[in-house]
């Protein structure tokens, strides 16, 4: 895509972005901007996803237990009377970052198809320690009496304030997913994706670097959980689930992994289709499938097969673009 | 940046477009979200199908109104009710929030309406938190205060004599209230005491504990999919033999019966409400109901559909002014309409004062396997946490 | 703790074990042999059990339902492996990870449109009650059964794998794929073979344990993750293994869910000792698999030399 349109086309997202709680403006749509906070707190979940998988290559299925740990450690310190965002959040980033080191610790000792189920053991085996959590709710979940408190005149529980607050997470998740792939350290994991044992053979500490990069992404997926904890001002074990994972993962693909935007293509991609097929009727479509709004899933779920059948470029075609190949076949 | 992006923002366009509909003053705007599918889905849909017949047989109508009724399923998961509820309270701008049998998924998705101003009346799940400390004005429950049947059972077990008891409920809230509920009435000894998991399905493992324990009576507070599977389990591994099941009432009803058959046959019960209750509202029920479904009604029926009858009433209370939240609020506590349960009347914390009767599982006239009313328990009785309420 | 209390409850462990025997066994051939991770894996199992539930009501007679159910299924894996998921075999395992996780939302939703949510299935009339194994020890007699089946299918497949020669090919894919394919076997055959022996197996768990459990759409989920961990800690592609780890992993299990509550009952009220049993047993299981595998990556019996 020629350079001036990528600039046109970027400048746009961004003043659409901007500018989308102002057009809803009144009232009546409240709904809509919380719901695009919600997408907003995905992007920054897949984006955090995206680090790890598109860039380091390194198939994480448990990536919800990070999204899981922020959001819970947010949560509680808000139920014991901590309403500070200030303490929250960085404690939920801290949390996290502590859990994707201990679980990349042993996971990334494996390789293959083995770390992609120890990463998946890792995130149930916490999915069933919070839900035995009885003290904070437990498999009812914990509802917030509050959002988090910013202070200096910005209250989260206005709609278009959380919005903002979300949206500048994002962008400076963006900004820092930019700056760390063009960075050294950013080249490094990328060629570690490309092929591990020239790496290796090279002379780079491939598991120290693998683990920093799972870290950074594990403190992202924390803030934000702690995000979306603050948004729905409750949280439950679900969160954890693995199937989470999976939908994050189902993001990452749709988007683009390995792509700057992918996460939050994939946001945007995954839950606006969701919403239209639940949420907005389309006659003729009904008029073929009658009950065709209770079945979103399928759609995505054929969807997504498609794209990973029939374009098989599509997740690594667009790794292609970037000049690389996806090279985990067989490795064990 | 490809294809994918202007997909994206072209989606983004479109879901952008406002489709909330014009909000019209002349209809009253019901949000009914139950689990109405999964093992637990009977309970959902028989408090459904007994709220969507009392509007019916009002002409469609609730006061005078006509009604919509926008009805949705949380599948049993408090995060899918939470998200319905938001949906209906912010974009469908619903008068009244109504539906949910279990007390988590309610505890997660009502607070929404508590905060818009938006009243949630329960057809089921009253749980003891609502009922003390935290009562709340915009919170209403015309079924029964969690705690109740399982105080008139642990009454009952004190009456019959039964010197020790093994007690299972699920692990949350409403299974807590169970089964305290029950012990601050019981007087015996409790050999056992177990939480199991919300949903568990397999209970091997815990029936070898209660053939360990020798307990004469086992207390159970599992409903739906859970009770029915317990029962079957029970009544297979040879415990029905020498142990006597006790139940609150849901957990032996029609829809249990339906599922479990003849070895329900003896089994004591106890709840607010039976299908022999003598008075003219209940006896038009059950025959409305049976004739328009096939089948009996179960409690929660009953509940469903005095929920209905109750907001009926108040709408008319109000003449027809739902957007007038206080004065919705001042005519729901009236609660003056005639209720299949006899005479209904709410505590100062909106949760009802009324009759509870013992019922055993026998077969009626004809054949058929129903609870019929063996005795009352407790005559007006309310609840043990409304002196925490601060409400007046 | 009496003698009673505790064979009941290594019965019902070895109840567990075995079934979840039934779908490890096939999930370990799969990605032992087509070195693919099906996560769709716990969807045949929901399957199985949808069309025992339909069969069942149609005959009227439990065994028949089954019977016709267990085939039925495994013609349904078959063909999916023929359309879809052959296509996976040469892809990366992220590819295959994606395409069954897909698969999963399909078929679920599939299932959901077809049959609803659930469908009841019950037990055959003549077990729903108990047997006495001797006297003063009770048992439901159709758990009975079900170990028996279980236990039946675990000898039946080791005849297969072992002594013929089918199983014999099946073996030689297991350990040295290339090598075998120089050697002339029919691979496509096989892994189609291969697949509706694994959608087979999954149907008898599903029909068996729908009547204890319940019969509805998402079953598979909670049981496959289980499933993993059980070959992770066996061994990827061995069925041996298979055996072993789900017996290991039914009975840690059980044996967690029926006593650590008793344990943590001691120090910790009842409600907060009976969640954090269970829990306790789970992160017990988890734990193992990663102590496997920082131990022993290969499993306790890798099929590969």
């Amino acid at each position: 895509m020629p350079r001036v349109l990528r600039r046109a086309a970027l400048g746009l997202a961004i003043a659409a972005a901007l500018a989308f709680p102002f057009v809803m403006g009144a009232e009546g749509d409240a709904y809509y901007v919380s719901f695009a906070s919600r997408i907003l707190v995905y992007a920054l979940a897949a984006t955090s996803l995206n680090l790890i998988l598109g860039y380091g290559g390194m198939i994480s299925f448990g990536h919800a237990a990070f999204v899981g740990t922020g959001a819970y450690v947010s949560s509680i310190l808000l139920a014991e009377g901590i309403a500070s965002a200030w303490i929250g959040w960085p404690a939920a980033i801290a949390a996290s970052a502590l859990a994707a080191l201990a679980i990349g610790a042993v996971s990334l000792r494996t390789r293959g198809a083995y770390f992609i189920m120890i990463t998946l053991a890792f995130a149930q085996m916490m999915y069933f320690l919070v839900n035995s959590m009885k003290a904070y709710g437990g498999d009812e979940g914990l509802t917030l009496p509050a959002r988090a408190r910013v202070g200096l005149g910005i209250d989260l529980d206005d709609a278009q304030t959380f919005y903002y607050v979300a949206l500048a997470a994002l962008a400076a998740a963006l900004v820092g997913l930019h700056r760390l792939s063009h960075s050294r350290f950013g080249r490094v994991i990328q060629a570690i994706r490309e092929n591990e044992v020239r790496a290796e053979a090279i002379g780079f500490p491939v598991y120290r670097y693998k683990l920093v990069c799972f870290v950074i992404a594990g403190a992202a997926a924390g803030l934000a959980g702690a995000l979306l904890a603050s948004h729905g001002k409750y949280v439950n074990p679900s969160v954890l689930h693995w199937t989470q994972s999976g939908t994050l993962m189902v993001m990452a693909i749709l988007g683009g992994v390995g792509c700057l935007w992918g996460g939050a293509l994939g946001a945007l991609a995954l839950l606006g289709l969701e919403d239209l097929i639940a949420n907005h009727r389309i006659a003729w479509v009904a008029a073929l499938l009658p009950n065709y709004q209770q079945h979103a899933s399928l759609g995505v779920g054929l969807t997504l097969l498609a794209v990973v059948l029939f374009a098989p470029q599509g997740i690594a075609g667009l790794l292609a673009r970037r000049g690389s190949r996806v090279h985990d076949r067989g490795s064990r | 940046m490809n294809k994918t992006t202007v997909f994206c923002a072209a989606a983004l366009a479109f879901a952008a477009l406002p489709a909330a509909p014009a909000r019209a003053a002349d209809k009253v705007t019901i949000g009914f979200i139950s689990t109405l599918s999964g093992p637990s889905a009977a309970l959902g849909i028989d408090i459904r199908d007994a709220f969507v017949l009392a509007v019916k047989m009002n002409g469609g109508k609730l006061g005078g109104l006509p009604a919509d009724v926008i009805i949705g399923d949380d599948q049993f998961k408090p995060e899918v009710g939470r998200q319905l509820a938001e949906k209906n309270v912010k974009l469908d701008k619903v008068d009244v929030l109504t539906g949910f049998v279990f007390s988590n998924i309610m505890l997660a998705s009502a607070p929404i309406a508590f905060e818009n101003k938006v009243v949630y009346v329960s057809p089921n799940a009253a749980p003891s938190p609502l009922a003390g400390r935290q009562c709340n004005p915009w919170f209403f429950a015309a079924s029964w205060p969690n705690d109740a049947y399982h105080e008139a059972a642990g009454q009952y077990a004190t009456t019959r004599g039964y010197k020790a008891v093994y007690m299972l409920a699920p692990n949350y809230q409403a299974g807590k209230d169970s089964l305290a509920g029950f012990k601050r009435f019981y007087k015996g000894k409790v050999v056992g005491e177990v939480y199991t998991q919300l949903g568990q399905l397999d209970y091997s493992a815990e029936l070898a504990q209660v053939r360990a324990a020798k307990p004469q009576a086992v207390y159970i507070f599992l409903p739906g999919g859970m009770g029915i599977n317990f029962i079957k389990q029970f009544v297979a591994a040879g415990l029905s033999r020498d142990i006597q099941l006790i139940t609150p009432g849901f957990s032996s009803d029609q829809d249990i019966i339906r599922a479990v058959g003849e070895p329900m046959l003896g089994i004591h019960d106890a709840a607010h409400w039976a299908l022999d209750l003598d008075n003219a509202a209940n006896r038009k029920f059950v025959a409305a109901f049976e004739k328009e479904y096939g089948r009996l009604p179960t409690v929660y029926a009953s509940q469903g559909y005095d929920t209905a009858l109750l907001i009926d009433a108040a709408v008319r209370d109000v003449k027809g002014r739902v957007e007038d939240r206080e004065a919705l609020r001042r005519a729901l506590k009236a609660a003056k309409f005639d209720s299949v349960r006899g005479a209904f009347r709410f505590n100062r914390n909106q949760y009802p004062i009324q009759n509870y009767y013992l019922r055993v599982v026998a077969k009626d006239a004809q054949g058929r396997l129903v609870n019929r009313t063996a005795g009352t328990i407790f005559k007006d009785r309310g609840d043990a946490y409304v002196d925490e309420c601060p409400m007046k | 703790m009496s003698g009673i209390l505790i064979l009941e409850q290594t019965l019902n462990g070895l109840q567990f074990g075995l079934m979840l025997f039934l779908l490890a066994a096939g999930l370990t051939l799969v990605f032992g042999i087509m070195d693919m991770i099906n996560l769709a894996h716990g969807s045949l199992y929901m399957l199985g059990a949808f069309l025992a539930a339909t069969f069942v009501s149609l005959t009227g007679s439990f065994a028949l339902g089954v019977l016709i159910a267990v085939p039925a299924t495994a013609a349904l894996g078959m063909l999916l492996e023929v359309s879809l998921l052959r296509r996976l075999y040469a892809r990366d395992h992220l590819s295959q990870v994606l395409a069954t996780f897909a698969l999963i939302l399909v078929l679920n939703e599939a299932v959901r449109i077809v049959w609803g949510t659930d469908l009841p299935l019950a037990a055959p009339a003549a077990l729903s009650g108990p047997v006495e194994i001797f006297p003063g020890m009770l048992y439901s007699s159709y758990r009975l059964v079900i170990i028996a089946v279980g236990a039946a299918a675990a000898g039946l497949l080791y005849f297969g794998v072992a002594k013929t020669r089918v199983g014999m090919r099946v073996r030689a894919g297991a350990s040295n794929r290339e090598m075998a394919l120089a050697m002339g076997a029919d691979i496509p055959r096989l892994f189609t073979i291969v697949f509706g022996i694994a959608a087979g197996l999954c149907a008898v768990a599903g029909a068996l344990l729908g009547p204890i459990l319940a019969v509805q759409v998402g079953m598979g989920e909670n049981i496959l993750i289980v499933a993993f961990v059980v070959i992770v800690i066996g061994g990827i592609g061995s069925v041996r293994g298979a055996l072993v780890g789900s017996l290991i992993v039914g009975m840690v299990d059980t044996i967690g869910r029926a006593f650590l509550p008793i344990a943590f009952g001691a120090f910790l009220p009842p409600q907060l000792a009976s969640a954090a049993g269970p829990a306790a047993a789970s992160v017990l299981v988890y734990l193992l698999m990663a102590v496997i595998l920082y131990v022993r990556p290969q499993g306790l019996f890798p099929a590969r030399g």
